[in-house]
């Protein structure tokens, strides 16, 4: 049996982010990864840095995650092709104009500075667009990064500040007694600490209905794919908001200078299988779409698609904070395919609310009582998920 | 008649007589073909305003060649015959195709994949220089487009096919310097003995050679440490010999490859399972004698399978083609399977000869400098997937590509991926089958962004 302060189950971002803080903040972690470190959602993002277009009560969160991006070379040690080029959002009609006129008055309060272009700046700006773009909301300081890199990189470092990461270890139980944690990897009971974080995306499910009570956490795929090199002459992440979800792709420019795309619909992903796969449909869909958004792709070749495992929750919220009814047992799961930018500050700040029971940072959105009944019934105690 | 819909992908001696059988029973299967006429890579058809004779082109292959190209012709009125045409992807019982700009989507009840192989490459210093090609590329040229890739050509690797294009240049009138065969000469000999399985092909192989030793080009085995020189295209090759000699050959122009490689995407695509080959040192699709695989409704015939050449390939396609039938209630014909399968087994029996005849040269890929360029598409050296490997701590082939982006260009690792994963294995000090393949990922081959979706 080994002790440590907390044990935090899932290798993902937020995962490795939380037990690099929390090393930190000189609390002793062992990290449960249930196969290699950021092999699932993390590694296979879009690695969108973006801020601008989340909810406004999710950019404390944001920027909180903001300031680890800025200052991810001493934090980590590498800086994983991390590029502050801007995020573009732009639309086809004027439809979203309004809104976003007053998203931009209103993120200025959380300290986001964005900027409405009109398609004459567009075109200056970004001359490749379609001219059938009508309006982009542009965040000059957000940018993209390379998924694969940055979780092992993240969790090197958090090895480096004493952690342990354990691979390969499939957590089949957690067991409160008293006031510790029992967890069992591969039916044994290997692991214990007064403190659990559950950060494992679409796997986190089976845990928190045996602990806290289901929740409708569900698996599903994004649809990502790549082109070969070209010349690097796009700047920004850009992405299209549009009422049709098959119309909302985006895309960004690696400096090797492949295109990354995804967005549309999501395909079939599963937790049992460890599958998810791209639909071929959804590929045709993408690649006309990325034509009408920047028609002189029309003469590139996609030459890779992939997909990946992501956990998502209804309203396309994560579950993030401490369990209503379980003492010492925190969550950060569900991000709904738009964790990548966010999970340093996930991290960050699940390590400041483990450390001093308080954090700045507004949670209340993220509450798993939000999917509980409003009377709660006894709370389960041990129990063994099937 | 309403039969079930039977799509068969490829059109060499695999694809072709699995499309006889089938309209042999009445069927009219659609048949895709990547090429703009049917014979596949070993039976490739000149184009149209070409005169050269089928001796003059396919050798002791005309008769072969022949009957392939009057076989389709003569059940073309009963095919749908869709050359041009790429299939990019699979997915549950519908196929993706490309062909020009127009995109369809393709419902099947059986589909047999004859989708056969590519070059094995192994990287040597050098080798991304200008001047430098495929084994099976410097054929192409030859046959298709009737021009050789130099004037004065080394040919570097190992295989039968080696000294073939070997002699196919000489013949073709092209300078030959020499044959470099990484394949150490008792090896070669050892096997002759099982090479006896197939008697005709084994002369065939004997007399290649005699023909070079007749047109007086050198043909060294067991070359060790080869390296492809040149500043800015290829000048030459240098070697060690098998008594570790340096020793060196102009050349303007390098033929490279080590036997060929399986090309089974579109079986991974499907959902077929893969299992690592001990003798051939790759992974392939699982299949049955008959070219059935564990997912209903997908049937394997010829190299896509397992590397057994041109004349296997035909008895294969028709094995699927009944495999195909029967599970659809359309033909039982087991006695004819039964005949078919048995000659199968003897070509087997000869693979296995040619593959101790000519190893992949593992001791070779495992010396390589760091800074040789293992990925060609997206120039990752040796050196960089040995970091991936021990600094990074990639143990997995898909692991290493995720860190190193080795396998990770438009090829999809098609060349590139034999000799990753030896080198992974090396550098983690693992059996190479533990070191795993490359997943696949749509598409095939890569996919225009201005394909238009029409309907079938």
């Amino acid at each position: 049996m080994s002790a440590a302060d907390v044990v935090v189950i899932g290798g993902g971002i937020v995962g490795t982010a939380a037990t690099l803080f929390l090393q930190r903040r000189g609390l002793s972690v062992i990290l449960l990864e249930r196969g290699l470190i950021g092999q699932q959602a993390s590694g296979v993002s879009f690695a969108n840095v973006r801020r601008h277009t989340r909810p406004l009560h999710q950019l404390p969160l944001a920027q909180r995650s903001y300031d680890s991006w800025m200052r991810l070379s001493s934090l980590i040690g590498d800086t994983c092709e991390f590029r502050q080029v801007g995020n573009l959002a732009v639309t086809y009609g004027n439809a979203q104009l309004e809104h976003w006129e007053q998203y931009v008055r209103a993120a200025r309060d959380y300290g986001l500075e964005l900027e409405i272009l009109d398609p004459l700046r567009l075109r200056t700006r970004f001359p490749y667009l379609s001219k059938n773009i009508a309006a982009g909301l542009f965040s000059p300081k957000d940018g993209h990064a390379n998924p694969r890199l940055l979780v092992p990189a993240i969790s090197r470092a958090a090895e480096r500040e004493g952690a342990r990461i354990v691979l390969n270890a499939e957590v089949t139980s957690i067991d409160r007694n008293a006031d510790r944690f029992d967890v069992a990897v591969g039916g044994h009971a290997e692991y214990r600490a007064p403190i659990v974080l559950i950060a494992a995306g679409a796997w986190a499910g089976k845990f928190v209905a045996a602990l806290d009570g289901p929740v409708p956490l569900f698996a599903s795929g994004p649809q990502l794919g790549v082109t070969e090199p070209l010349p690097y002459r796009i700047g920004p992440t850009i992405s299209v908001f549009a009422d049709r979800v098959p119309e909302r792709i985006y895309l960004r420019q690696v400096e090797r200078g492949n295109i990354v795309f995804g967005g549309g619909d999501r395909g079939p992903a599963s937790t049992e299988t460890n599958r998810a796969s791209v639909l071929p449909t959804n590929t045709l869909g993408q690649i006309t779409q990325l034509q009408r958004l920047v028609p002189a792709l029309s003469t590139a070749n996609v030459i890779r698609v992939w997909s990946g495992i992501e956990g998502y929750l209804p309203d396309a919220l994560p579950v993030m904070g401490a369990s209503s009814r379980v003492r010492g047992l925190y969550y950060a799961f569900g991000f709904s395919g738009s964790g990548f930018q966010l999970g340093l500050g996930v991290g960050d700040v699940l390590s400041e609310l483990i450390c001093t029971g308080h954090t700045d940072v507004p949670l209340c959105q993220y509450d798993i009582r939000r999917f509980q009944p409003a009377t709660p019934k006894s709370a389960p105690g041990s129990t063994r998920p099937s | 008649m309403a039969g079930p819909r039977i799509v068969v992908v490829g059109a060499g001696p695999a694809g072709v007589r699995a499309a006889e059988r089938l309209v042999e029973s009445g069927l009219k299967p659609i048949v895709f073909d990547e090429a703009c006429s049917c014979g596949g890579q070993i039976y490739r058809r000149q184009p149209g305003s070409f005169t050269r004779s089928y001796a003059e082109l396919y050798g002791a292959d005309a008769d072969r060649a022949k009957s392939i190209h009057a076989a389709f012709d003569r059940i073309l009125p009963s095919v749908d015959y869709r050359p041009n045409t790429t299939v990019w992807n699979i997915s549950g019982n519908e196929l993706f195709t490309a062909a020009d700009r127009q995109g369809r989507v393709v419902e099947f009840d059986a589909a047999i994949l004859a989708t056969g192989a590519t070059d094995r490459m192994a990287p040597v210093r050098g080798w991304t220089l200008p001047g430098v090609y495929s084994l099976g590329g410097a054929q192409i040229a030859l046959k298709a487009q009737a021009c050789g890739i130099g004037s004065k050509i080394a040919l570097l690797g190992t295989g039968p096919l080696l000294y073939l294009v070997a002699c196919q240049y000489s013949k073709a009138g092209i300078d030959v310097q020499a044959v470099l065969d990484t394949a150490p000469l008792p090896a070669q000999l050892l096997a002759t003995r099982q090479l006896l399985a197939k008697p005709g092909l084994l002369m065939r192989g004997v007399h290649l050679r005699l023909r070079l030793m007749s047109k007086g080009i050198p043909v060294h085995n067991g070359v060790r440490s080869p390296e492809i020189v040149g500043p800015e295209r290829v000048t030459g090759v240098r070697w060690r010999g098998a008594d570790g000699t340096s020793e060196s050959v102009d050349a303007d122009a390098v033929a490279l490859g080590f036997h060929v490689r399986s090309e089974a995407q579109l079986a991974d695509l499907a959902g077929c399972p893969f299992s690592f080959d001990e003798q051939m040192r790759q992974w392939r699709p699982d299949c049955d004698a008959t070219g059935r695989t564990p997912r209903p409704g997908i049937y394997l015939a010829g190299d896509c399978i397992r590397i057994l050449g041109g004349h296997a390939a035909e008895i294969a396609g028709r094995l699927a083609a009944i495999s195909a039938m029967a599970d659809h209630g359309i033909v039982t014909a087991a006695r004819e399977a039964a005949v078919l399968t048995r000659r199968l087994r003897s070509y087997q029996r000869f693979q296995k000869a040619l593959t101790n005849a000519f190893p992949w040269p593992e001791a070779e890929i495992r010396k390589l400098p760091d800074d040789v360029i293992v990925c060609r598409c997206e120039a990752i050296t040796a050196g960089e997937l040995r970091k991936a490997a021990v600094v990074m701590g990639a143990a997995e082939l898909n692991r290493a590509k995720a860190f190193s982006r080795v396998g990770m260009g438009r090829c999809q690792g098609r060349y590139c991926a034999s000799a990753a994963a030896q080198i992974l294995s090396d550098a983690r000090n693992l059996p190479l089958e533990a070191v795993g393949r490359i997943r696949t990922q749509a598409p095939v081959k890569p996919l225009t962004i201005a394909l238009e979706r029409v309907e079938s």
